[in-house]
């Protein structure tokens, strides 16, 4: 018997929802059996958190008096540049800009221990951070120069944008080269001496929900510790990829745009991140609740780390150039297990997205939809699928002719 | 027997000195030097474990004092920040004794500084700055 998000909504509301994470609905499904948990389970949540570069944050903080235009001058949170080109007030900050003076990679390797994504955590932990802006002023628009302390609560707006996260599936990165790598996968040692995963598998939100049946536009999130919006498929959203039988990705696939308001999220589910040798980002947290509205939807939610595969990448060459290919196919229960072989060779793992705090994040939202605290929401336009011709491009360079 | 993990620092003066030898030859004890340093002010530092008889060590350790060798046990100069860890396990494939360890069911990592050497190999290693060694 199939279900609506507001039949589950009701149910909710009652207080008689009945919640398991993707973790545990493994269990709960082979013991009754997909067709009677399909009828008994209404919400399947699931949880990742892991580095994600393509984040970002947009604010309004409000007019100067006299007025000033930030565009087209420089304004910096903490002397990490944000980007101006729109109204007045209003900027971005993306996690991984980094200040002028940040030595970057001169001293190879580089630490990147400051970073966009860190003014984002200290803002989203009450912080007070510096405000410095110069522009070239307007009649209307006449300020010249700003120096403030300011923070979250000051602000009109302030809202997490990140136009790519929770990747369903992603490389396990290998370094084959017989010096050390420091590549956004981590620090890789030479001569196959570890392999980097970066996936929460059998928690992860879009492994949950392979076809994105019940994913879009629209679909209410765990974002940061608060709440938070899908507003559809992320860039680089590549749902046409090799598969498993049960329709699991064997690659990186399909990606989420997502929203929300920072000023209610916590410093605990946004963290700066460094990367040494490669750059800052911010590693953020995302729970999805997946509505269980038949048992097609049930038995995907019931997918087991060693039923989802990923590549084997060499990092050291066919990832820099450009190379397509993969040294071999390995399983999340493998990857989690600490040791894979690759190339005949023992390699030890490591993961860089944290199932223990993928699985904690599956629990809150659990209990925020157990407690009524959560209600979820129908989208109004599904993520595409493998039927939407989606072809994910290289950029084919046109060179430009240089006249003389 | 018993078996210490200390860090010794050394004044400019005892640099040359045959240290080790003689805590070696004198006190019995057998030295496995994990690190060393000469500082440009010509300190020395030294990380090591040293095993033997707890007579030995006590004597030899007595010695280190009087010529005006400083100890601490190494556990001091390491701190894993617990809150700052994430649980993503990146240092786990590269500790070489597995101070850095996880519960793979849970895949809890935890920290035991019993077994570390401070190679540093986890500094550059973890993202979120949890390892810090004051070395």
């Amino acid at each position: 018997m199939a279900k609506t998000i507001e039949e589950i909504n009701e149910k909710i509301r009652k207080g008689k929802a009945v919640v398991f994470t993707a973790e545990e609905i493994i269990d709960v499904a082979a013991e009754q059996g997909i067709k009677k948990a399909a009828q008994e389970v209404d919400v399947v949540t699931t949880g990742t958190f892991g580095p994600m570069c393509s984040s970002g944050a947009y604010f309004n903080v409000g007019h100067t008096k006299p007025r000033m235009k930030l565009g087209g001058g420089r304004t910096c949170l903490n002397d990490v540049p944000v980007y101006t080109g729109v109204a007045a007030v209003d900027f971005f900050l993306g996690a991984t800009a980094m200040a002028d003076d940040d030595p970057r990679n001169k001293i190879y390797p580089g630490r990147f221990s400051y970073g966009g994504a860190y003014v984002i955590e200290e803002l989203v932990a009450g912080k007070d951070v510096r405000l410095t802006a110069t522009a070239y002023g307007t009649d209307c628009y006449p300020r010249k120069e700003l120096e403030t302390f300011i923070s979250l609560k000051d602000m009109n707006e302030a809202v997490l944008f990140n136009m790519r996260n929770a990747y369903q599936n992603y490389n396990v990165a290998v370094n084959l080269s017989d010096r050390m790598i420091y590549t956004y996968m981590g620090v890789l040692q030479p001569k196959l001496g570890n392999a980097n995963y970066c996936s929460a598998g059998q928690l992860s939100p879009l492994l949950n929900d392979p076809y994105y049946r019940t994913i879009g536009l629209g679909t209410r999130i765990f974002l940061g510790g608060g709440i938070g919006y899908v507003v559809g498929s992320g860039t680089q959203h590549n749902p046409n990829v090799a598969r498993t039988e049960k329709g699991v990705p064997k690659m990186t696939s399909g990606t989420l745009a997502v929203k929300g308001d920072l000023k209610m999220m916590s410093p605990k589910w946004l963290r700066g991140t460094s990367f040494t040798g490669y750059g800052a980002t911010l590693t953020v947290g995302i729970g999805i609740p997946i509505p269980i509205l038949d048992e097609e939807i049930l038995k995907f939610t019931t997918v087991k780390d060693e039923e989802i595969w990923a590549q084997v990448v060499d990092y050291s060459d066919a990832y820099p150039q450009f190379i397509p290919g993969s040294l071999g196919e390995v399983n999340y229960k493998q990857l989690k297990s600490g040791k894979i072989i690759v190339h005949g060779k023992e390699v030890p793992t490591s993961g860089l997205s944290s199932y223990l705090k993928a699985g904690e994040i599956a629990q809150i939202l659990k209990e925020r939809i157990e407690t009524g605290k959560f209600f979820l929401t129908q989208p109004v336009e599904l993520l595409p699928s493998v039927d939407s011709g989606i072809v994910y491009k290289p950029l084919k360079e046109r060179p430009i002719k240089k006249h003389h | 027997m018993q078996k210490k993990r200390v860090v010794f620092n050394y004044p400019s003066h005892l640099v040359d000195q045959p240290v080790i030898s003689k805590l070696v030859k004198d006190y019995d004890l057998t030295v496995n030097i994990l690190r060393a340093r000469i500082t440009p002010k010509e300190e020395g530092r030294l990380v090591l474990e040293i095993t033997g008889k707890r007579s030995g060590l006590e004597a030899g350790f007595r010695y280190l004092s009087e010529i005006g060798v400083e100890t601490q046990p190494l556990a001091q100069d390491v701190k894993w920040y617990v809150d700052r860890c994430t649980h993503c396990t990146a240092c786990i494939s590269v500790c070489p004794t597995q101070a850095l360890d996880v519960d793979r069911k849970k895949m809890e990592v935890s920290f035991n500084r019993d077994k570390c050497i401070a190679c540093e190999i986890c500094i550059p290693v973890c993202p979120y700055q949890a390892m810090e060694i004051l070395f």
